[in-house]
């Protein structure tokens, strides 16, 4: 065992936790060591981090994790997420969210937290389907795949999490599969160092529900399917927009540098104290002007 | 002494700052905007935050993210943002986050009427999210009792870890009173117990020191689990009835249990009276004026003027109940808060006064009531 995989240990909350919820064989828990590895990486102090989730199998993840943790409601995490970080920015604050909890009835929080530019890290574990509820169509699902919601046929088309994240005003966002763990790693690491709203699409796979209903075989196969159709974005450079539409382009897709909202909202308070007249109507005490 | 002349929505707003409040997360809505706009003014002023988020949804969850990391915190929404707030307000009460709600009421249901006042939250305020859940709703009568009020919600909000719902009326939110400026060092403001026990032994649900645990905020070193989903005492999601049983009591016992701080209230002339009026918010008000018109003409008359109505002071009505031949319960809805009054002292004993129209109960028409007209 190498000394990260020790590490790895130490992040764990073994006491009562464990076994998890997933089934064996789910992609969640690679997502789950690549943010550990990250964070080992960067030598973060435990306290300084905290892990907040929506509702969902991926949901579950910061219950395992030895950080401040919050599993929130459905959808919701981002918005949770936005108070904490407004309350103590100094805490790194990472969003744990699967593709039905983010971007269905999380769609709102996400667009706007990407264009207020909060400052924190999402991670959304995009496995095309609702795993918990037993294999529903996710706003991900591909059109044409079945899910126990689709029987005939999925007739939506999936949004592109990382061009909506974009086009939305996240400064960072990078995509990449559970196929590809070491990049992973990487984007999380560089998505928590962003100071700004920053995204990480972990491609995924639920070999359980997906995988089942739409014949794509055990575990192991779906994770070789991901190595097989994703590229990285220099190789998807070359390729017309109509050969690309097949692929998973892995890459950091936008890195951009712009001020985060608590940054802006230290000057509306500066702004706000430099507008204090004396005259307000409670100026000492416990309530009082400081 | 200062005195001003101010408007309710102000007076929350200037409560919640009395109060420590450092965090606003809200959506606009009439009729309760002035309070948002009023503290994205002065939050900053005293180093706090605020945020206009993009529903009532996420100004919740926003808010009590902020309570997690230690700030005292508020939102305040009407009608259709309240019901949309439900949501979380399970959720702040299942994980036991501080946090004080406002709902300025406005006619309904749905989008109803934005600027007619109504008392119809009633219910709402006490059931509208999902499964038994301990709750603590205050309602003010006037503009000072509304900063009063909105101080003693985050008190308790804050002692019994608990969110706090302050319903106000429409007509108390837009309208002016004479509001004398209290000192600061005369506001009692408590602040919720952190620990100091070393972080391994740390419990955030557990009840070593009682029904109500200590709540260090995220980032001070102890590291613990919050959840919606029914917990162990360390906060870690839980199937086990030994670990939800003993959670669900204590939810309930750590308010039930402090019903004589809790349950606010004032009486006059209730004693011996034969009648009493039973009443809230600014329909007290009229109440009140109608009492003293019959007191005026000799009737027995007395009046109850309820500032917590949830939970419902059932001790305190039963005993009018058990002098009184005849409550009245004037209410600006189809008749909430009589279900109670008539569940306690007995349905014979009940004249309901009701309206749901946009209009206030007039002084009046309670006159008539208590004259048996």
């Amino acid at each position: 065992m190498n000394n990260i995989e020790q590490n790895a240990y130490s992040y764990l909350r073994t006491t009562k936790k464990f076994p998890n919820i997933w089934c064996s064989g789910c992609s969640i828990g690679i997502v789950m060591g690549a943010l550990i590895r990250a964070i080992d990486r960067m030598g973060l102090d435990k306290n300084e981090v905290a892990l907040v989730s929506g509702i969902g199998c991926t949901g579950r993840m910061p219950v395992y994790l030895d950080f401040n943790t919050m599993h929130t409601t459905h959808g919701r995490a981002l918005a949770f997420a936005t108070g904490l970080k407004l309350a103590k920015p100094e805490l790194k604050v990472i969003v744990i969210m699967g593709d039905g909890d983010a971007l269905a009835i999380g769609g709102n929080h996400f667009i706007h937290a990407a264009r207020r530019n909060i400052d924190l890290t999402a991670i959304v574990l995009n496995n095309e389907i609702y795993g918990m509820t037993g294999g529903q169509y996710s706003p991900t699902t591909p059109l044409e795949m079945r899910a126990t919601t689709a029987p005939y046929g999925h007739i939506e088309p999936p949004f592109p999490i990382c061009e909506l994240a974009i086009a939305a005003g996240a400064t960072y966002v990078a995509r990449s599969t559970v196929y590809h763990a070491v990049e992973l790693d990487k984007y999380i690491e560089q998505a928590i160092r962003k100071v700004g709203f920053s995204l990480v699409e972990a491609v995924g796979y639920c070999h359980t529900t997906f995988g089942r209903l739409n014949k794509m075989g055990s575990a192991v196969e779906m994770m070789r399917h991901l190595k097989n159709v994703s590229i990285s974005l220099s190789a998807a450079e070359k390729l017309t927009p109509e050969e690309r539409s097949s692929k998973i382009v892995r890459g950091v897709l936008r890195d951009i540098e712009k001020p985060d909202y608590s940054t802006l909202y230290e000057q509306v308070i500066e702004r706000a104290k430099a507008s204090v007249t004396g005259k307000e109507f409670l100026r000492a005490g416990p309530g009082g002007l400081e | 002494m200062t005195v001003t002349l101010m408007q309710g929505n102000e007076a929350v707003g200037w409560g919640a700052l009395a109060a420590g409040c450092r965090f606003y997360a809200g959506y606009p809505i009439t009729p309760s905007s002035e309070v948002a706009e009023m503290l994205s003014r002065e939050l900053p002023k005293y180093g706090g935050k605020f945020i206009q988020m993009e529903d009532e949804i996420s100004s919740l969850a926003a808010c009590i993210g902020a309570s997690v990391g230690g700030l005292k915190s508020m939102t305040a929404t009407s009608g259709p943002g309240f019901s949309l707030m439900q949501e979380h307000i399970g959720y702040a009460a299942m994980t036991e986050v501080p946090c004080v709600v406002v709902s300025v009421q406005r006619l309904g249901p749905s989008t109803g009427q934005p600027t007619s006042p109504s008392q119809g939250d009633i219910m709402q305020s006490r059931w509208g999210t999902h499964g038994d859940h301990p709750i603590i709703v205050l309602y003010p009568n006037s503009v000072p009792k509304a900063f009063d009020l909105t101080v003693t919600a985050f008190n308790f909000s804050e002692k019994y870890r608990t969110p706090v719902i302050l319903l106000m009326d429409e007509v108390i939110a837009h309208m002016r009173e004479r509001f004398e400026v209290p000192a600061p060092e005369s506001l009692a403001v408590v602040d919720r117990i952190s620990t100091n026990v070393p972080p391994e032994w740390y419990k955030p649900y557990g009840d070593t020191i009682g029904d109500i645990p200590p709540m260090p905020s995220f980032g001070s070193g102890y590291r613990y689990n919050i959840t919606g989903l029914l917990h162990d005492p360390m906060g870690y999601p839980t199937q086990r009835l030994d670990e939800i049983n003993p959670l669900v009591e204590r939810l309930q016992r750590k308010i039930n249990n402090h019903l004589d701080d809790i349950l606010l209230y004032d009486e006059e002339y209730t004693e011996d009276a034969n009648t009493v009026v039973i009443s809230y918010g600014i329909t007290a008000r009229s109440a009140r004026h109608a009492v003293k018109l019959a007191r005026n003409r000799r009737h027995n008359i007395g009046l109850m003027t309820l500032f917590t109505i949830w939970p419902f002071p059932e001790e305190a009505v039963m005993r009018i109940g058990r002098t009184a031949k005849r409550v009245i319960v004037p209410e600006m809805n189809l008749g909430q808060l009589a279900l109670e009054v008539e569940r306690v002292v007995g349905r014979h004993k009940v004249v309901r006064i009701n309206r749901a129209d946009g209009e206030m109960i007039a002084p009046q028409t309670i006159l008539q009531a208590i004259e048996g007209r």
